[in-house]
């Protein structure tokens, strides 16, 4: 016999509470926005341009010192950090001056006043002109993937399904992105990359709930909308839930045990996919009720079949 | 019990035995490999430079340097046309993307029109009031001319890449201005970076010695160029007509002159030799300049003709300047100068603490998320375990075959199918607890779960695919090796959560013969 986490006979009234529920989501959204528009981001340099190296040095490494030494060397901030190991260093350079040439000339002065006593185990100089680029296809990707969900739950819905799960979407988006800049996280592309998890992980949810809503908009024709969605709500609750405890889970053994760069990346999937599967419950389904669904010519289609 | 079609029973066995087939390779090294029988599978996963250490380059073509060149040949062209025929103008200058000049006479236009055109004829000429002429190219041949630049500069990189004996280089062009170079294992690219960072124009040219060659000054028909001699910059006037360049030769190898100093010995091709010969013929008693990306290598005089189109270089470099400088003879000049614009280099050491970390990680989130469904459904979460680790061979293999790069973010992208790959078997689980529940029997219950759940599993996993094309579509390298492994894992987890899990799981009905599901 397996555990039932969830009991079949669950009936949370989420419908009830969506007031309450939206207020606080909403509040959310707006600390996340409020953080975007006065902190920003800390861009990495993957969207800001710069040097990176990862070092590892032979013994403990004074990272005082070589942080004088090298400030000495380029223009700019230099931010140094003991990088996993105490002979592991993590090296900054913001973007030097010259352009791209202006950029390699710094990193060789760097090599130079390292010298041949340590291990480079990352280098990495992006130019101003690729940084610009990574940045408008990142915005590219996450604008397109939102229009493509959008069209698609429409093509296999109805377009207020569409739009509310876009809403659903683009909040979910929102706490990611807050994250990164409330708690100062290094914003790079394998941020883009946590925002697009983070999306279709949600829309995963969403379009699951949304199935069921249609199902039984077929099954019950008389049963009231309020009524029809907190059904659809808790009948996949208990999957919704599981399947959000198995992505946890992996994500979760990414974070502990897969070292500092995927630890990186793991963490705002791990906010990410909360936060969808959260809003996918309490938002993407209760937020139907607001589109006039019931005297909709769109709706009469679908509980027709 | 549960009906299968036979067809559909072999397809599914078949499938997950060719990826197990497919998926060995990357357990044996290469080595074992070779001894294997010649039908067997070899192919393995290919690491990114992240994981296997190497050097990652991104290049642009500077093409304001190329219509820097070439508003400079349109003006040279203006010049010598109008001069042959004394048709007067002042104010012959090369813009940006233009020339402009006046004609002292307006009345000269429709012949100037005509003289150009028969030289050029992709050249458009504008016409402003007073004579004043503004020539260009026409969009046609300008994006035709930044095509065949980008393509032969590919090709050039290419061949000195190869020339350098790089194992297993990655070239690729980017965009319409950009060239990506990924060399596995390069630790210091810094000089593959002075390779591709030359031009490398080779010219023969003759010198003109009636002309007082000074720095700086403006000489018609001649440049001045500067040469290294014995540590000392001296200059020379040098025709700018050119005998021969580069793309004539078919060889040039390093070695020694007479008196044992490195030299570079080269061989031009019949044309060529045929033209050098003809005019070290003429010009006996002259000197010529080997010219090397506007500075001279060496200017010797023309003591006998040379008609077997073989030379010898010797401009006082070392061994190893010798050699880098042979190889960029043989493999040609760049129609444009590369500007490094992206430079990543990962040490073997982290690739291989990554692989290590990686792999460590998604062993611990595979176990706990087959734990866990374990304890959520006992034997249905056991049979869904199952297909996971199909779902992992099949993703192998199918890394393997279609020579897929596995990067980092990869490798987190297999521990998060992991993780959603079981939403399928979620689903139908909970779909078949629903029917139970409804007073369905057994059977009927297993098969309504399979189909209800088939159209939520189809409509969540497509949105989802749909996100992660996105992803591959606007990504780059590391981002898209993400896309790949989660993409893959998504589609065979649609085979081996609904397929695989109900072929085993008529297996057992018919097996065990059960009255009730432990579910």
């Amino acid at each position: 016999m397996g555990l039932h986490i969830i009991p079949y006979d669950t009936k949370i009234n989420f419908v009830s509470k969506k007031n309450i529920i939206f207020a606080i989501l909403i509040a959310v959204a707006v600390v996340c926005l409020g953080s975007i528009f006065t902190k920003g981001f800390t861009y990495g340099i993957d969207f800001k341009g710069g040097l990176l190296l990862e070092i590892r040095t032979s013994g403990p490494a004074d990272i005082g010192k070589l942080r004088s030494e090298l400030s000495d060397l380029v223009q700019g901030e230099v931010t140094l950090q003991e990088f996993g190991a105490p002979n592991d260093v993590l090296i900054r350079v913001e973007q030097q001056p010259g352009g791209d040439a202006g950029q390699l000339v710094a990193l060789n002065k760097i090599k130079e006043k390292l010298g041949t006593g340590v291990e480079y185990r990352k280098v990495e100089s992006v130019g101003p002109k690729v940084s610009e680029d990574l940045i408008r296809n990142g915005i590219y990707a996450v604008i397109g993937a939102l229009v493509a969900m959008l069209i698609y739950i429409w093509f296999r819905f109805e377009w207020q399904f569409g739009v509310c799960s876009l809403i659903t979407l683009a909040h979910d988006a929102l706490i990611v992105l807050g994250l990164f800049s409330i708690f100062g996280l290094e914003f790079n592309e394998n941020a883009i990359i946590a925002v697009l998890i983070t999306v279709t992980y949600s829309i995963n949810d969403t379009v699951v709930i949304y199935d069921r809503i249609r199902e039984n908009l077929r099954k019950f024709k008389k049963m009231p909308l309020a009524n029809l969605i907190n059904l659809s709500i808790n009948e996949t609750l208990s999957r919704t839930i599981l399947t959000s405890t198995t992505t946890l889970l992996s994500l979760l053994g990414l974070y502990f045990f897969g070292g500092p760069v995927i630890a990186a990346f793991s963490l705002p999937i791990i906010v990410g996919i909360l936060a969808g599967t959260v809003s996918s419950i309490t938002v993407s389904a209760p937020l139907l009720l607001h589109m006039h669904l019931r005297d909709d010519n769109g709706l009469e289609k679908l509980s027709k079949g | 019990m549960l009906y299968i079609p036979l067809w559909k029973k072999i397809l599914t066995i078949g499938i997950c035995l060719l990826g197990l087939l497919f998926a060995s390779p990357n357990f044996f090294t290469r080595e074992q490999l070779e001894n294997f029988p010649s039908w067997y599978p070899k192919s393995q996963i290919t690491l990114g430079l992240d994981l296997q250490g190497g050097a990652h380059l991104l290049l642009e073509v500077d093409f304001d340097a190329v219509q820097k060149e070439q508003m400079a040949s349109l003006a040279d062209m203006v010049r010598t046309t109008l001069r042959k025929d004394r048709i007067g103008y002042t104010g012959l200058a090369a813009k940006k993307d233009f020339v402009t000049l006046t004609l002292r006479n307006p009345d000269d236009l429709e012949k100037v029109k005509s003289l150009i055109h028969n030289t050029d004829k992709e050249v458009e000429i504008t016409s402003a009031a007073e004579g004043q002429l503004t020539l260009r190219f026409d969009e046609a041949s300008l994006r035709a001319r930044r095509k065949s630049v980008l393509a032969q500069s590919i090709e050039i990189v290419r061949r000195r890449v190869d020339e350098m004996g790089t194992a297993e280089p990655f070239i690729q062009q980017q965009g319409d201005d950009r060239i990506l170079v990924q060399l596995p294992g390069v630790q210091d690219p810094a000089r593959i970076k002075t390779m591709l960072g030359k031009t490398a124009k080779l010219q023969f040219r003759f010198v003109d010695m009636s002309i007082d060659a000074e720095p700086g000054k403006s000489v018609p028909g001649v440049d001045i160029l500067p040469e290294e001699r014995d540590g000392k910059t001296v200059y020379l006037a040098v025709k700018k007509q050119i005998i021969l360049s580069g793309e004539n030769l078919v060889d040039a190898q390093p070695g020694f002159d007479d008196y044992h100093r490195p030299a570079i010995n080269f061989k031009f091709d019949s044309l060529g030799a045929k033209k050098f010969g003809e005019a070290t013929k003429n010009n006996v008693g002259q000197a010529f300049a080997i010219v090397l990306d506007d500075k001279i290598i060496m200017a010797p005089r023309i003591d006998v003709p040379i008609m077997d189109g073989r030379g010898q270089i010797t401009g006082g470099f070392t061994v190893q300047q010798a050699q880098d400088l042979a190889l960029l003879m043989r493999a040609g000049a760049l129609p444009a100068p590369l500007n490094v614009i992206e430079e990543r280099t990962v040490g073997p050491g982290l690739g291989a603490d990554s692989i290590a970390s990686g792999e460590y990680a998604t062993i611990i989130a595979i176990l706990m998320v087959a734990a866990f469904m374990f304890i959520a459904y006992s034997f249905f979460g056991a049979i869904a375990n199952i297909a996971v680790v199909f779902n992992l061979i099949l993703l192998f293999a199918a890394l393997s075959v279609t020579h897929a790069t596995l990067t980092l973010p990869g490798i987190a992208g297999i521990a998060l199918t992991v993780g959603m790959a079981v939403d399928a078997n979620v689903l139908i689980n909970e779909r078949i607890k629903e029917e139970l529940r409804n007073g369905r029997k057994m059977l009927s219950a297993i098969d309504a779960g399979y189909n209800r759940a088939m159209t939520t599993i189809i409509d969540s996993n497509l949105t989802t695919l749909i996100g992660v094309a996105l992803l591959y579509y606007f990504g780059a390298g590391p981002t898209r090796g993400f896309a790949v492994t989660t993409s893959l894992g998504i589609i065979i987890s649609m085979f081996t959560a609904i397929s695989l899990t109900k072929l085993i799981l008529a297996w057992w009905i018919g097996w065990r013969r059960p009255t009730h599901l432990p579910i």
